[in-house]
């Protein structure tokens, strides 16, 4: 794993997202009323709805566009639909957040 | 041959530590013990009974002059070490040095001190030791004013302390909930409201900026510009390992000094111990931990096997009358699931977390006999499984099969209480029922039954399936969402009579059965606090859908499209040339005139979205809200001034109600039009609200709708002038913020009520007026422009790190 500083915890706000720009795309990291912190790619398995856009409820995130709902932990769509967001790695250290980059910023992957 | 052992520091760790070292290696040591407090080891902890008058200090010691003199340690208290020579196994204090062939460090920790201007002022204090409580007992005459900055652990019993003295105390946290590191936001919700009965008041999302005070202090001043006077202020705000003397000696520190198993430093001579020590990366707060770490270090001191594994630790907050209790993770993660318990009436909130199939966390407020059971499960790491259906009920329910709910209720005599608020019992449910009461609403006007708190509606309906059999169908109006049973009208109902302000409090006092709620009942929850309580109620973005939390329309694709407000649908070339230059500046793929009567630039990225709206601030323009549940546009035609059948000013009308209700957040969007004579070229007759204007004045009609439904508007009321006209449209639709639904568009809503209800209202002068007042007092706070609030902030709308440079490079 390559660990890759990416912002503060404090720069994300409770219940909320904010996105990584990388090469294969962007990723969501996501922050919960408790301070636990997600990344999954920003792009919907239904049409491509930006997922740092949803509501954060627990540990589950409510896709902006139609409403799909993804377990966080997982990346596994909950209910009736069927699909799955990439997850990757992230942790949080002295108020830091840290993000497992090695797949990411591979251009050939 | 005895040995000399130096101890540094007379603390919690240190003097347990010596009890065990005495009772396992009698005489194997000849001990120094150092204190830079000007005493010996007391009970620390207990310093908040001290400060609230429970105890006494002398109470408090754990070791006196007797006891070190049967050990025969040599006391030097109110001496600070200065400095460590490991070369020559020597401590420096300030009354000569001392030899050593083994030294412990247990210097404890020191409260951190937030750097804003004056906090050096006499009468900055915070709460570690005795002269602190003694310098908050001083201070806490009847009347005097305490701010307490810090509402973790010890800000509250500091709080709490001074407070049973009568002061009047002010509580400022940082965070959006009071111990925010042990609790979840519905149990600070419920400590909150506590100490708040006890007088105390409490400031969250407050951050400090300045304390103010020529001499000593005066007041505190906060980022968000409150000012609390304050005669003394209590710093709180977490504490850091006291480590300078290793830092100094050259010891391997990194925020605690570091430790192996057997308590040792990096020097094989020197141990440390207590809240100054960093074990495998963990630094320690409470006392818990700290203890076994005594035990070790007597057992390493003593040539004995013995190895530090750190346990769980739980928290109790000492304020009497405040029963809460944390242990383990709560924090929510991969796998857990939780398993949450409420009981509003009494003001009971019980939450365990499960991580597969073991209880790793538990936090509770208001009752908390069971805790004890819960932390043992949590520390042994029992498998909970076969008792997790009624594992919330704890011990005096383990084992017991959960039990139908239907034959508990069929069990219960008729003087058994189901309404606890209104006092009815099942008799008289089923008494109402015999009589004729078929429906949830017809029990509820007779006996008042599920009128107040409404958590007992399920057991009122389940008397009902009971006494009806299948005659009974189940309550037609579904519940809100998944989270909760109640329906949106009860739970509207139910903000209002009981006074609930925040989200966590209407999920607590209405018995939400998640933690936060899910993306359907938070944006309903955060319109009917603001609607309800606009003075009070902040409004939370979080819980806000994208379009309303980014104040433009997301697009498939992801971009945002932007639309300025056009008032009444009259533009000025220098608008239209500020539009054009945006789109091409931010180089819109689409520029398209709306249904509305306003231009839509499509296709924007987010990140320029802040650059865009400044660009069209500075041209005079806001935001047309075209993404809000709230006043979209008012159409209207050209009318008298051009138009030559004409009879009113339909353009001028049009952009003065844009003006009025602009901003205003309402269940669903809301859109205008205005007409200038029957003719009706502005389609006034299919909108939310639609004014026709005649020769003798203005025709308003309501509930008209062109979308999935089509809809033609029905006659509320003809007024005179154009001031009736906006004093009616504001009272109605201050009338539809009140009473509607969330989602529900005003034609639904007036299916549901009515629309003579909504007649008799705005037709009666005093309730007009009343209705208008309470708009226009919602207007005056968010009658404001969100894109010049947030142009303000670019950096938050762009990614926050851009890793596709460093793989460039
Ligand atoms: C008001 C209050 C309430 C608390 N309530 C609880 C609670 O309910 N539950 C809980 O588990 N924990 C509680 N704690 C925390 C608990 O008191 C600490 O975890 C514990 O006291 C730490 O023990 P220690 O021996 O490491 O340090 P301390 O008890 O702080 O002892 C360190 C000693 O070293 C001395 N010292 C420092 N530097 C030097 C030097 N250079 N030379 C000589 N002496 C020095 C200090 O003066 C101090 O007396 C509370 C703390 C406070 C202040
Ligand atoms: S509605 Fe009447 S006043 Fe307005 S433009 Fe049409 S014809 Fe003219
Ligand atoms: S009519 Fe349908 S496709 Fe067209 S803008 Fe409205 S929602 Fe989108
Ligand atoms: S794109 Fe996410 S639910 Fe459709």
């Amino acid at each position: 794993m390559s660990m890759i500083d990416i912002a503060a915890l404090a720069d994300i706000p409770r219940e909320g997202a904010r996105v990584v720009r990388t090469p294969q795309g962007c990723v969501a990291i996501f922050r919960t009323a408790t301070d636990q912190v997600f990344a999954l790619d920003d792009r919907c398995p239904h049409k491509g709805g930006p997922l740092s856009e949803g509501i954060v409820h627990g540990t589950q995130v409510t896709c902006p566009l139609h409403n799909w709902v993804f377990d966080m932990a997982t990346g596994q769509a909950q209910g009736a639909d069927e699909g799955r967001v990439a997850t990757h790695a992230v942790q949080v250290r002295d108020g830091r957040i840290l993000l497992d980059a090695a797949r990411l910023t591979s251009r050939a992957a | 041959m005895t040995k000399n052992l130096v101890v540094i520091g007379a603390g919690m760790a240190s003097g347990r530590m010596l009890e065990h070292l005495f009772e396992a290696a009698p005489g194997a040591f000849t001990v120094t013990l150092f204190n830079a407090e000007p005493r010996g080891n007391y009970n620390r902890l207990m310093l908040s009974p001290v400060l609230s008058g429970e105890k006494t200090y002398d109470q408090i010691v754990t070791h006196d002059e007797a006891w070190y003199e049967a050990q025969g340690i040599t006391t030097r208290f109110g001496e600070a070490v200065t400095a460590i020579d490991r070369e020559a196994q020597i401590v420096h204090g300030a009354r000569g040095p001392v030899p050593y062939d083994a030294l412990v460090i247990a210097t404890g920790s020191a409260p951190f001190i937030i750097p804003v201007p004056g906090h050096r002022l006499p009468g900055v204090v915070a709460y570690r030791d005795l002269e602190d409580t003694n310098a908050m007992i001083d201070a806490s005459r009847p009347g005097a004013r305490a701010v307490v900055i810090g509402g973790g652990l010890l800000g509250l019993e500091a709080a709490a302390g001074m407070a049973a003295r009568g002061a009047e105390v002010t509580v400022i946290h940082l965070m959006g909930h009071l111990m925010e590191r042990q609790l979840d936001p519905a149990a600070g919700y419920l400590l909150q409201k506590d100490l708040e009965k006890r007088g105390i008041r409490i400031h969250c999302k407050g951050a400090t900026k300045v304390i103010l005070g020529q001499d000593r202090v005066e007041a505190v001043l906060l980022e968000d510009g409150t000012v609390y006077p304050a005669d003394l202020v209590c710093m709180a705000v977490g504490i850091r390992p006291e480590t300078r003397l290793a830092n100094d000696a050259g010891l391997e520190v990194a925020r605690g000094i570091t430790v192996d198993d057997q308590m040792r430093t990096s020097d094989p001579a020197i141990y440390a111990l207590g809240e100054c020590t960093e074990h495998d990366g963990q630094l320690f707060g409470l006392v818990a931990p700290l203890y076994d770490q005594a035990k070790v270090l007597a057992a390493t001191l003593a040539g004995d096997q013995a190895a530090f594994r750190p346990v769980q630790t739980a928290t109790k907050l000492k304020v009497t009358g405040c029963d809460l209790f944390s242990a383990g993770d709560f924090a929510d993660a991969p796998g857990r699931e939780d398993i949450v318990f409420r009981d509003p009436g009494r003001g009971i909130y019980k939450r365990l977390i499960l991580e597969g199939e073991r209880l790793i966390g538990a936090v509770m407020y208001g009752d908390t006999a069971d805790g004890a059971w819960f932390f043992d499960k949590i520390r042994t790491g029992a498998d909970v499984t076969a008792d997790r259906d009624t594992l919330i009920f704890g011990p005096a329910f383990a084992g017991g099969a959960p039990s139908d709910p239907l034959a508990a209720v069929a069990a219960l005599p008729p003087e058994a209480e189901i309404c606890g608020c209104n006092g009815v019992c099942k008799g008289q449910i089923t008494r109402a029922i015999e009589g004729g009461a078929t429906t949830l609403d017809a029990v509820r006007g007779l006996t008042k039954a599920s009128a107040s708190c409404g958590t007992c509606t399920g057991l009122v309906e389940q008397v009902m399936a009971l006494t009806l059999g299948d005659g009974f169908a189940a309550n037609a109006n579904p519940p809100m969402c998944k989270c909760t049973d109640h329906t949106h009208e009860d739970v509207r109902r139910l903000i209002k009579s009981m006074g609930l302000k925040s989200i966590p409090a209407v999920m607590q006092e209405l018995g939400w059965t998640t933690v936060g709620g899910c993306a359907s009942c938070r944006p309903a929850l955060n319109y009917y606090l603001l609607a309800d309580w606009p003075l009070e109620y902040r409004d939370d973005r979080q819980s806000r859908f994208v379009n309303e939390r980014n104040h433009a329309n997301i697009q498939k694709d992801g971009t945002y499209s932007v639309v300025p407000r056009m008032w009444g649908g009259v533009t000025t070339p220098d608008e239209l040339r500020a539009i054009a230059d945006a789109a091409d500046r931010y180089n819109v793929p689409m520029v398209k005139v709306t249904g509305g009567q306003r231009i839509d630039l499509l296709g924007v990225r987010k990140e320029d979205l802040p650059a865009i709206w400044s660009d069209l601030n500075d041209a005079g323009m806001v935001s047309g809200h075209a993404y809000a549940k709230g006043l979209r546009t008012v159409k209207t035609c050209v009318g008298q001034q051009f138009c030559r059948f004409g009879t009113q000013d339909s353009t001028g009308l049009g952009i003065r109600l844009e003006k009025l209700l602009w901003g205003s957040w309402t269940p669903a969007k809301v859109k205008l039009g205005v007409s200038g004579c029957p003719r009706n070229c502005a389609e006034a007759t299919c909108k939310d609200i639609g004014i026709v204007c005649v020769d003798s004045g203005f025709q308003i009609s309501v509930a008209g709708a062109a979308g999935m439904d089509v809809r033609e508007t029905v006659l509320l009321l003809t007024v005179a002038t154009e001031d009736e006209v906006c004093e009616v449209t504001a009272a109605f639709v201050q009338l539809y913020r009140e009473n509607a639904r969330y989602l529900h568009r005003i034609y639904k809503w007036v299916d549901k009520v009515g629309l003579d209800w909504c007649r008799e209202q705005v037709s009666d002068p005093a309730t007009r007026a009343a209705l208008h007042d309470r708009f226009m007092l919602s207007q005056s706070v968010f009658q404001t422009d969100p894109w010049a609030d947030h142009a303000a902030r670019p950096a938050e709308w762009s990614p926050i790190a851009d890793l596709s440079l460093r793989a460039a490079e």
